[in-house]
């Protein structure tokens, strides 16, 4: 994926600047390399479970095996695909789309990424030391804090410090977006991604404590012999799926709300229409963000917290659809009247609002507690689950990647291979998750290692796997578009889909700089606006000056492998004591890199105005 | 757009030509098909969902077809800017109100069959009678300690027909779930004694009905099956008189079971096993075994199956208890084939009671 600049480099250059990088833009390109291999290893794990589950009583992987496959593909997919891919988009368009020249925060930008990346790395070291996590990606206890190995430890380290990393992250972009606003760009002229970036990063800020105490409580039960979630010694395990969830359930919000965000862009830029219900989409976000924190406990309808509880939490999450159809109304009415252009970013778009809108009817189902006693814990909640999150996240992953490709890469996907990987994906996602729904009712639990043979379960599940590798075959196809793409590296103008916000104002890909001079807004769609009543161009808010840039820096990456050296030190001081000298001497590498950040002045250069006008900024 | 329409009906048309083919699935396993209060409770509540996602459903597919087929772009008109409509308060408000007025109607009775099924404390009238029985969920199996009629049982949980039973569930290990999917949904079985959860079962009529572990609790999970046994309140006394009256010494007819009974002994089987109504439960109790529907809850009851499980558990369910269990033998084989024989052949005639499923299920 290198670009033409970085190859008359070289190759070790080119690896020094993206281990030092502070631009937003190499950072996003970071996120996107790491969080899609990480997909591609999820993939690969969703796919050996689809095998194992296509016949009964198959005996292709073995129980033990199939339990950390179903954990680690959840936790992939989750924390280290999911979310990485968000950030990818978030990173490439928010400064841009504000008419910023970085985010707020350049080097905790490039530390958010490694802590993440190490994290990761660390959980899936986990297959090759002894066995991964195994008891499910909500690692509930008792089954996770007696799970034997050392899986669960690694879930244990390797979340928490990817969370760290998300985490800074989130407090970046919520402070980027408060104070690097171009001027004019007021709260209710931001893009709607760029609104939805905002409010995912207040979730991300609330909800990720959480998990980071839960997680803790987690590390001394397995690690120190503390007895937090062991009711056999006074714990209550109950405590767990309480902070897990209050982290788990604003987590499918942080992930989707994006993507909603983005949606409506794509939607507005290929109808030519302005967003129909500018105000009522922001606010469906908001109210969306603010319930998601209310309602973690219909993920424990069948604990036994009473029926006062389950009703509470049963209304409270119905509530949710009403901000999420005004959200999908007003996107067909964006289309209303519009001229709608069938690119490929709008196709994945069309095709998630009726695979999102399943999504949502499995959600209000689930919601009815007392009819989720029979839903819960079964394929119909699998089936609901992926149809949020790959009929909303996955589908709008593609789309922006579609959508933003030449801000990354200053390129264009190829619009035939982008919809001949959109079919198979498709209708494989609607084939193997539609009839799921319908195995759980007819009583099949999830994380069945195998269905038992007479049980009327093997049409359904077959059926399953056929269109898991309906799925992959999409995948490939996508993988192969990128490929040819980078290959022919046709270079693209700054606005090729006819764009209505700030990004598609300036080249693709954009300088490091981003913007020459910071842009005057003059309302929403600004660059609209400028092509209906101006000459076309960004008016410049401020004269031709002096650029303030932040320097590279290698301290994030040193100040992230310290954590994952300590891990291994952590995890492994349970059997031998001594291998706390490993965790002490990880610690002492962070604290170390934080310490030399903290004493030594790192004050960033300028780019000079004459260097600007003669062009000469670009690398 | 032709092309991209055909292929949509064509996936509608796979989708109900599956569904068809697949049906509703087994009946005495589906909730589809409820055969017990609990079950049919929530199919209700389930259609009404149903019904409402439908409607709504068919209002935003139509438009979302209108509009993608009415304001595609044309070819000969690709610089037609469109109106920039702002937004339409009218239209804003009913699709926030109608929505809510739906949920309006999907939560009240939600919200009264939740308080209904978690209605626990039998009506006063019913409160000597009722039967509340234990359960506990093991790895991977499960325990049923009937209250008050001094009755133990494992895997196959014997209930009456027509009323309401009462369940305090708990585990021993870790969560599991405990549901049987066409009777009733399913609550969690909490370790430990400070989270135990109650729900009440009632079946219709006699059969043998599917329950499956709903929790995630270890390499067996999808293993950790077990039945219920409905039979009518009169049999289901009898079941229990002659089940307390089971004497765990009897000495069995066949030398071989004979043979058999002294390897439970001085295999160490009986330090887990019990056999009779003691409530010793380290693992399933053996009382009834010979009338067990299935054999470790998965394969058919009968000899060749017993031996296998016997000589070789840890194939059989990765992960459980008894493997590696008998005394001081041969770790790589347990017992001789000759042993599992005399053992299966003692097993599988502990058969105290006349109630056994072949009646439920012959109703």
């Amino acid at each position: 994926m290198s670009t033409a600049t970085a190859q008359k480099k070289g190759f070790g250059a080119t690896l020094w600047d993206y281990l030092t990088t502070v631009d937003h833009k190499k950072i996003a390109i970071l996120y996107l390399v790491a969080g899609g291999i990480f997909f591609l290893a999820g993939g690969l794990e969703a796919m050996l479970i689809r095998i194992q589950l296509a016949v009964p009583d198959n005996d292709f992987v073995s129980a033990g095996l199939y339990n950390q496959l179903i954990t680690m593909h959840g936790t992939t997919m989750i924390f280290l695909a999911a979310m990485p891919l968000i950030f990818a988009l978030m990173n490439i368009a928010v400064p841009l789309q504000i008419g910023a020249r970085d985010v707020a925060f350049p080097f905790l930008n490039s530390l958010g990424f490694w802590l993440f990346f190490f994290g990761g790395v660390l959980l899936n070291v986990s297959w090759f030391t002894g066995g991964a996590p195994d008891a499910g990606w909500t690692a509930y206890a008792p089954l996770s804090t007696t799970s034997p190995g050392h899986g669960v430890d690694y879930y244990v380290m390797g979340l928490q410090i990817s969370g760290a990393g998300t985490l800074i992250g989130g407090i970046n972009f919520l402070v980027t977006i408060v104070n690097m606003r171009a001027p004019g760009m007021t709260y209710m002229r931001m893009p709607l991604f760029t609104w939805t970036a905002f409010v995912t990063s207040v979730l991300i800020l609330f909800a990720f404590p959480a998990l980071t105490v839960g997680l803790f409580l987690m590390m001394f039960d397995r690690m120190f012999g503390a007895n937090f979630f062991d009711p056999q010694m006074g714990g209550n395990h109950v405590i767990w799926e309480h902070l897990f969830w209050i982290f788990g359930h604003p987590e499918v919000y942080i992930l989707v709300l994006p993507i909603f965000g983005l949606f409506s862009d794509i939607i507005s830029t290929f109808s030519k229409k302005r967003l129909f219900g500018y105000s009522a989409m922001v606010f469906a976000v908001v109210l969306i963000g603010f319930l998601g924190f209310m309602v973690w406990a219909h993920h424990m309808f069948t604990t036994g917290l009473g029926p006062v509880a389950n009703s509470i939490f049963a209304i409270a999450t119905m509530a949710i659809a009403v901000p999420t159809g005004i959200k999908i109304f007003n996107w067909i009415f964006t289309m209303w009247g519009g001229s709608i252009r069938m690119t490929t970013p709008m196709l994945w778009t069309v095709a998630f609002i009726p695979s999102f809108t399943l999504g949502g009817f499995g959600g209000v189902m689930l919601a009815a507690a007392a009819a989720d006693y029979q839903y819960h814990d079964t394929y119909f909640v699998v089936a609901h689950f992926h149809y949020v999150i790959v009929g909303g996240v996955v589908f709008g992953v593609f789309a922006g990647l579609h959508y933003w490709w030449p801000k990354f890469f200053g390129t264009m996907l190829s619009e035939k291979l982008g919809k001949l990987a959109f079919w198979p994906f498709f209708i494989g996602f609607h084939l193997t998750f539609f009839i799921q729904h319908f195995l759980g009712l007819m009583g099949m639990p999830r994380r069945y290692w195998k269905f038992l043979p007479n049980q009327d379960l093997d049409l359904g599940n077959l059926v399953s796997t056929i269109g898991a590798f309906l799925m992959a075959i999409g995948a490939v196809i996508f993988l192969i578009n990128v490929i040819v793409t980078s290959v022919k590296g046709e270079k693209v103008s700054g606005d090729p889909w006819d764009g209505r916000t700030l990004e598609w104002s300036i080249p693709s890909p954009p300088p490091f700089y981003n913007f020459t001079q910071t842009p005057l807004v003059r309302g929403l769609d600004p660059l609209w606006i400028e092509k209906r009543q101006g000459n076309g161009k960004m008016t410049p808010a401020e004269p031709l000056g002096d650029i303030h840039m932040p320097n590279n820096s290698f301290i994030p990456f040193v100040m992230s492998l310290g954590l994952f050296i300590a891990g291994f030190g952590f995890i492994y001081q349970v059997d031998d004591k001594n291998w706390l000298i490993v965790g002490i001497a990880g610690m002492l590498i962070t604290l170390g890199s934080m310490f030399v950040r903290s004493v030594k002045d790192d004050l960033g250069y300028h780019i000079h105005k004459e260097d600007l006008e003669k062009g000469a900024g670009s690398e | 757009m032709k092309g991209w329409m055909g292929k949509s009906r064509v996936l509608f048309l796979f989708g109900i030509m599956l569904l068809t083919l697949t049906g509703c699935g087994l009946p005495n396993l589906t909730a589809l098909e409820p055969k017990g209060e609990g079950a049919d409770v929530i199919y209700d509540l389930m259609m009404l969902s149903v019904i409402i996602m439908v409607v709504v459903g068919v209002i935003v597919m139509a438009l979302y077809f209108f509009v993608l087929i009415r304001y595609r772009q044309k070819e000969d008109n690709q610089d037609y800017i469109p109106k920039q409509t702002e937004g339409n308060k009218f239209l804003e408000l009913l699709w926030t109100v109608v929505p809510i007025l739906l949920l309006i109607v999907l939560a009240v009775p939600t919200v009264q069959k939740t308080f209904m099924l978690a209605d626990t404390t039998p009506a006063e009238e019913d409160k000597e009678d009722a039967v509340t029985i234990e359960v506990t969920g093991k790895q991977y199996w499960w325990h049923y300690n009937y209250n008050g009629l001094e009755v133990q049982a494992s895997q196959d949980l014997y209930i009456p027909t027509g009323e309401r039973v009462y369940l305090k569930l708990a585990a021993s290990d870790v969560i599991h779930s405990f549901w049987v999917p066409s009777i009733s949904g399913k609550m969690d079985t909490n370790p430990g004694t400070g989270n135990v959860n109650e729900m009440w079962i009632n079946a219709y009529e006699e059969g043998v009905y599917y329950g499956k572990c709903a929790e995630l609790c270890g390499p067996s999970h999808s293993l950790m099956s077990f039945k219920v046994v409905a039979v009518s309140p009169e049999e289901f006394d009898q079941w229990v008189e002659e089940m307390k009256n089971v004497n765990p010494d009897a000495t069995p007819e066949s030398e071989s079971a004979q043979a058999g009974k002294e390897l439970f002994n001085s295999k160490g089987c009986i330090a887990c096993h019990a056999i009779g109504s003691s409530p010793a439960a380290a693992g399933p109790n053996l009382t009834n075994f010979g009338s067990r529907v299935k054999i470790a809850g998965i394969l058919d009851n009968n000899k060749q199956n017993l031996i296998d499980w016997l000589q070789h558990p840890e194939e059989i369910k990765p992960g459980n208890k008894m493997t590696g269990k008998y005394g001081n033998t041969d770790a790589d084989n347990p017992l001789t084939s000759e042993e599992a024989e005399q053992l299966s052949d003692y097993l599988l005639q502990l058969n105290p009671t006349e109630i056994t499923p072949e009646d439920a299920e012959a109703q």
